[in-house]
């Protein structure tokens, strides 16, 4: 088994975090191997953002691969940049509150979810990358979703007035990732 | 594996640095191994250590010197452009004998480079750190836990012999996260115990009928600097008897051999096993220390089967393959695989010269 991931997206979208969150509930819940690459560069608020996760259960080679299987896009520049990088049989996630772009090819699976729409309603735009991390979660059940949730808790509690904010975020991308599952 | 975190190469290098009982870290800011000062700052002063930001690598290595001469585990860390400044103190500490363990998260080619993770400093570090042709114990991890483990050891093995020792990483290693299982704390009364020993040697203050410290990087006397000089190459012979670490793969059978040290070598060993799943019989030398260079690994490659030795690096041109071909003594031909510049190199890669190779017979 082995699943490389990349998300990429505006600095400020808290792309890196969503990388950060799923690779560390990784290593807290499952013995496989797991390494979490951030990008790192001239990278500002505005500018371009990405990270690599990638899980296997055996030694991870490369944790910056060219190919990916699976690829979350936060922003339409970066469904431009990257689509082709998706493995044939993947899957896209893509915010599409911004991402109006589509993949251009048929052998990749493509999951909308308006990621900053969804975090307006909640009262803060902070919350799309969680909302995002939520949907993906429920569109992939990679992890128990509880698990993910203790580990955003315990990442991001640090501000008790988030909290609720946090498991609500969450909550509401699960949902939606689970419904576009199921549809 | 409940034990286990899930760490930054920089930070679990810092941790594990504390751990084996570093406590003075100096070192000026630099991409990408900044999450070493930046851990250190914050944990040092919580084990009664100390922690300086330099005004400049070569105030900060001369702040090591001086810590180490006082028998203070102490540490520094820089990339590239900024290990250059710190040469000549790294010199005077060879010289003088001071152990002390630094880091190099490696860049991407001369002058300032690129900030992206490449091998480019391989000469640097095993053939010229400085001036005055010392060696040193150079440890190369490939992942996060061998990063930790390196850094871990590498405390007592300066302390052993008096010498510095380089932890030789890149940007992948210095900024991925991985899951990890740090050492043991070492005690208060530990490090006390440690700093004890170095009495003998350390200038700490010694009373007057106590044989005094003395740390001086050179001599006044032709016949002096000579039998040092004598005594430091008795002790890389040492290190070639003693301190080699390497892991072989598949030798006995192998049609190819890679070569590749660090990330190139998760990357190669990734390469490998789909290769092998193909049928290709690859097999594999990945040094551990870089110096003393695994050159008898070499002499486990069955010369019979084995048509080619793939040197894999992230430099152009390559550095490491001197030492590949020196060890294989032209009982092959010895080919090469290379990226820089802070591009990566893919598994696709490898996988396209070994399958030219193995399909086209030996270049």
């Amino acid at each position: 088994m082995e699943l490389n991931l990349m998300v990429a997206g505006f600095g400020g979208q808290g792309v890196m975090m969503i990388g950060k969150l799923l690779s560390q509930a990784t290593c807290d819940s499952t013995d496989y191997n797991v390494t979490f690459y951030p990008s790192y560069g001239a990278q500002q608020r505005g500018g371009t953002a990405n990270c690599y996760v990638v899980i296997s259960d055996r030694e991870v080679g490369s944790p910056k691969p060219n190919i990916v299987d699976q690829l979350i896009v936060m922003n339409d520049v970066s469904m431009v940049k990257f689509r082709t990088n998706v493995q044939s049989g993947g899957i896209i996630f893509t915010n599409s509150s911004l991402v109006k772009s589509g993949a251009e090819r048929d052998d990749v699976a493509v999951v909308p979810i308006p990621v900053t729409e969804m975090a307006m309603e909640l009262g803060s735009l902070k919350v799309l990358n969680i909302v995002m991390l939520g949907a993906y979660i429920g569109y992939t059940g990679l992890i128990d979703e509880n698990l993910v949730l203790d580990c955003i808790l315990r990442l991001l509690g640090k501000k008790p007035e988030f909290i609720e904010l946090n498991k609500k975020a969450f909550a509401m991308g699960l949902d939606a990732g689970k419904k576009v599952k199921a549809a | 594996m409940s034990n286990k975190v899930f760490m930054k190469g920089c930070e679990a290098i810092a941790e594990a640095a504390v751990r084996a009982g570093c406590r003075f870290y100096a070192g000026y800011p630099i991409t990408p191994q900044n999450e070493i000062p930046e851990y250190m700052a914050r944990r040092l002063p919580q084990v009664g250590g100390a922690f300086v930001q330099g005004e400049s690598e070569v105030a900060s290595i001369n702040m090591v010197y001086g810590a180490g001469a006082g028998g203070t585990r102490s540490m520094t860390s820089s990339s590239s452009v900024g290990i250059s400044l710190k040469s000549e103190g790294i010199s005077y500490c060879a010289g003088a004998k001071v152990p002390m363990v630094y880091v190099n998260m490696q860049r991407g080619g001369p002058g300032v480079g690129t900030i992206q993770a490449a091998q480019q400093d391989y000469f640097q570090a095993t053939k010229a750190s400085g001036n005055g042709g010392f060696r040193m114990i150079v440890l190369a991890p490939s992942t996060v836990q061998e990063a930790v483990d390196m850094t871990y050891q590498a405390f007592d093995l300066a302390e052993r012999d008096r010498s510095p020792v380089l932890i030789l990483g890149d940007g992948v290693i210095g900024t991925i996260m991985e899951p990890v299982v740090l050492p043991e704390m070492k005690s208060d009364e530990e490090v006390a115990a440690l700093k004890a020993k170095n009495r003998e040697w350390a200038i700490v203050g010694h009373g007057r009928d106590e044989k005094r410290g003395y740390i001086q990087p050179g001599y006044w006397s032709n016949d002096m600097q000579e039998q040092h000089c004598r005594n430091l190459e008795a002790m890389y012979e040492r290190w070639e008897q003693n301190d080699v670490q390497v892991e072989e793969l598949f030798l006995e059978d192998a049609e190819m051999v890679f070569v590749a040290y660090g990330t190139s070598a998760r990357i190669a060993k990734n390469a490998l096993e789909m290769l092998r799943a193909e049928g290709h019989k690859v097999g594999m030398i990945r040094p551990k220390t870089l110096y003393p260079f695994p050159s008898k690994a070499f002499d486990h490659i069955n010369y019979d089967t084995c048509k080619c030795v793939l040197d894999i690096e992230m430099s152009i041109p390559a550095q490491m393959v001197y030492d590949v071909r020196m060890a294989v003594k032209g009982r092959c031909p010895v080919d090469t695989c290379l990226r820089s510049g802070g591009n990566l190199i893919e598994r696709d890669n490898i996988l396209g010269k070994a399958r030219e190779i193995l399909t086209g017979g030996a270049n």
